[in-house]
């Protein structure tokens, strides 16, 4: 890519806007990712005795659904960026594209 | 019950129990890497399904071969995979047969501990989803070399890049040949070396003709074969328990009860012990260990060269991204399967004794918990399918790495940094190919050497290099504006030099390896990740904005195209390479 082309997408304004959204986006995605799975581990480390407790009156403790929870946690946040990527992100991209190279 | 049967079963619970107790702590990255094991009876139904699994594939690669002629097609399967494909091939890769049989045999042996290690597995993907994985595929074109020198000086940047690619290969590679030979062994009632050099034989067909069309079929195939069996078998421990988790718990905690009674237990302490599958035990330590061995896998996951090339096989971003959500939901999947699969293996095998020696200890070792459940629940033709699945899975694996080898070798090295990116096509394809002989040769023979060898720290070292080397650098030079080419190369050789002492200098390779005594290990921590990741990202950033030479000035006024293209992907290349 030359640099006028290059120069010319960093000035369109749908070009800022998707760079800020997305990296916005992405990042607080990243962070919720960060919290839930360093909670985990955190509280493993710190105090055993939580994920250990019985729920009800049977076996099942809190450990079983919080660590599935995690999991599911994991796929559904994936799922949720690459949903909106895939549609408003990729509309931008398109809009950028025609813009610039018609 | 006689007095002598009953001893008898005390003896052999007792036996079991203690053989748990001693593996628990172990389990950690033992899971990861299957260790020793007995030779078993020929399994004739287990072979001929894998024959079946290995003419079909074979077949695959035929067609494959007919459809490699470029350097492309070899490297990324000319870009014409789809994103749901692409998904499958990356579960394919990231769902080793140690990972099946070493986190069920956890989840066997100590419960929710199992549970704990596979979340670690599972966190690193939607990181990679939301930071790299478009990035990536707008930036690159076969290797994520392509992506990390995308505006450095190329030869400097590739030569770390091949080491990063090269280092966590070698060690993953042997622990999958290792694990192979061990497995097979045990499995198929084949010797060692043979099972060693049938894995490096038909890994080297697959790559040398049918490159990564093949190795995404294979790949593919083993991955659908793989979640189909598992998920058969989740399911018929689940129908026994009336499809009600608090069922099945409840007859495993009361298993688990039961051999610490016969164990000599008194009641309180017994029903103590079998509770404790529900909660988490030993493998979590200190919380720097915990927060260490955490960031090794989730930031490993987004520096394995093997998973990282998969993501120029797919023709767009679009695609790209489809392709990890995809693998995401079925590596969760698998996870909450295995975690099944290992309550099974409590409620199934360790109460019959048909799949116990006569010390207690389970037949073949504890990685055999997801085999003798096979049987239990499907008989010997089960058997025989989940056993020629595992072999299917190393070999999937073990192709898989090979080719990202060969292209960090054929692409980076010799391509870009000894021919200056002039040489043609036909001779980078040649290059890939003997280089493929070559890897495949060594793996053969590293295979056969660390037989012996307690290799546990392998694939965690992998991880920690993928963690500390390859995604600093790569996650630097596409965010960050400053980074340059002498910062990008001296941090990331300093986090690949810092992964591999701080592990040779830890527990699990200074005690457990090179025999020293326990307690001696200089660094006392499971993983060094939180370590060799500081001085990778500390490095990359120092030596960057310390760095004034003409050639930063120049890596810096690069770095607003770059941005251009990796959001837009605009001026991308066509997956093909054309």
């Amino acid at each position: 890519m030359d640099a006028s082309l290059a120069a010319r997408i960093a000035a369109d304004p749908n070009y800022q806007k998707l760079k800020a959204t997305r990296s916005r986006f992405g990042w607080i995605l990243t962070f919720a990712m960060l919290v839930v799975y360093y909670g985990f581990i955190l509280l493993i480390a710190f105090d055993k005795a939580v994920l250990a407790a019985r729920i009800g009156s049977g076996v099942m403790t809190w450990g079983i659904p919080i660590g599935f929870g995690v999991i599911v946690f994991t796929i559904l946040i994936t799922a949720i960026y690459v949903r909106r990527a895939n549609s408003e992100f990729d509309d931008l991209s398109e809009k950028i594209k025609q813009q610039v190279l018609k | 019950m006689s007095t002598h049967a009953f001893i008898g079963k005390a003896a052999r619970l007792a036996g079991l129990t203690l053989c748990a107790l001693a593996l628990a702590p172990a389990a950690a990255f033992a899971a990861e890497a299957i260790g020793a094991s007995e030779k078993q009876a020929t399994n004739w139904t287990a072979i001929a399904m894998f024959a079946i699994f290995v003419v079909g594939t074979l077949f695959i690669t035929k067609w494959a071969a007919a459809k490699t002629k470029s350097a492309a097609d070899f490297y990324t399967a000319g870009g014409g995979i789809t994103g749901f494909q692409n998904g499958l091939a990356i579960a394919g890769d990231y769902m080793s047969a140690a990972s099946f049989l070493g986190i069920s045999a956890a989840v066997m042996i100590s419960g929710f501990d199992g549970l704990i290690y596979s979340i670690g597995f599972l966190v690193g993907w939607p990181i990679l989803t939301f930071l790299m994985a478009e990035r990536l595929r707008n930036l690159g074109k076969f290797t994520f070399a392509d992506v990390a020198a995308f505006r450095f000086a190329q030869t400097p940047v590739r030569v770390f890049a091949a080491s990063g690619t090269l280092v966590v290969v070698a060690f993953y590679l042997i622990a999958q040949m290792v694990g192979a030979g061990q497995l097979i062994k045990l499995l198929f009632g084949l010797d060692y070396w043979i099972a060693v050099v049938i894995v490096g034989a038909l890994m080297m067909v697959y790559v040398l003709f049918g490159g990564m069309t093949a190795t995404t079929w294979v790949q593919i195939i083993k991955a659908c074969l793989l979640l189909g069996g598992a998920t058969f078998m989740a399911l018929m421990v689940l129908w026994r328990y009336g499809f009600s988790p608090e069922n099945m718990f409840a007859a495993a905690v009361a298993v688990k009860t039961q051999i610490a009674t016969a164990k000599g237990a008194a009641p309180a302490a017994a029903e103590a012990a079998g509770q404790s599958i529900m909660g988490p035990g030993t493998f979590i330590k200190d919380p720097i260990s915990a927060i260490s061995f955490g960031m090794a896998l989730m930031f490993g996951t987004a520096g394995l060269p093997h998973i990282l090339m998969r993501f120029f096989t797919v023709p767009s971003a679009k695609e790209a991204r489809k392709s990890v959500m995809w693998a995401t939901g079925w590596i969760g999947y698998f996870y909450l399967l295995t975690f099944i699969i290992g309550f099974g293996a409590i409620t199934f095998v360790l109460t019959n004794p048909g799949f116990l020696d006569a010390k207690g200890a389970l037949v073949g070792g504890n990685n055999m918990a997801a085999v003798h459940l096979a049987q239990a629940v499907g008989g010997n033709i089960f058997l025989g399918f989940i056993s020629a699945v595992a072999f299917a899975t190393i070999l999937a694996v073990v192709a898989g790495l090979t080719l990202s080898g060969a292209s960090a070798v054929s692409h980076d090295l010799y391509s870009t940094v000894l021919k200056k990116g002039k040489a043609d096509s036909a001779a980078e394809l040649k290059v890939s190919r003997i280089t493929t002989i070559c890897l495949g040769i060594l793996a053969v023979l590293l295979g056969i050497a660390f037989e012996k060898q307690n290799i546990a720290f392998m694939v965690s070292l992998a991880f920690a290099v993928a963690a500390s080397a390859n995604f600093p650098v790569l996650f630097m030079s596409v965010l960050w504006k400053d980074c340059t080419t002498r910062g990008a190369v001296i941090g990331g050789f300093l986090g690949l030099a810092s992964s591999v002492i701080l592990t040779i200098l830890s527990p699990s390779v200074w005690e457990a390896t090179l025999g020293n005594p326990v307690g001696s290990a200089p660094f006392p921590y499971t993983s060094p990740a939180l370590f060799s990741m500081t001085f990778g990202f500390v490095g990359i950033w120092l030596f960057s904005i310390l760095d004034n030479s003409p050639r930063a000035k120049i890596d810096r006024a690069g770095f607003p195209a770059q941005q251009v293209r990796s959001e837009t992907g605009i001026g991308a290349s066509e997956a093909s390479g054309h």
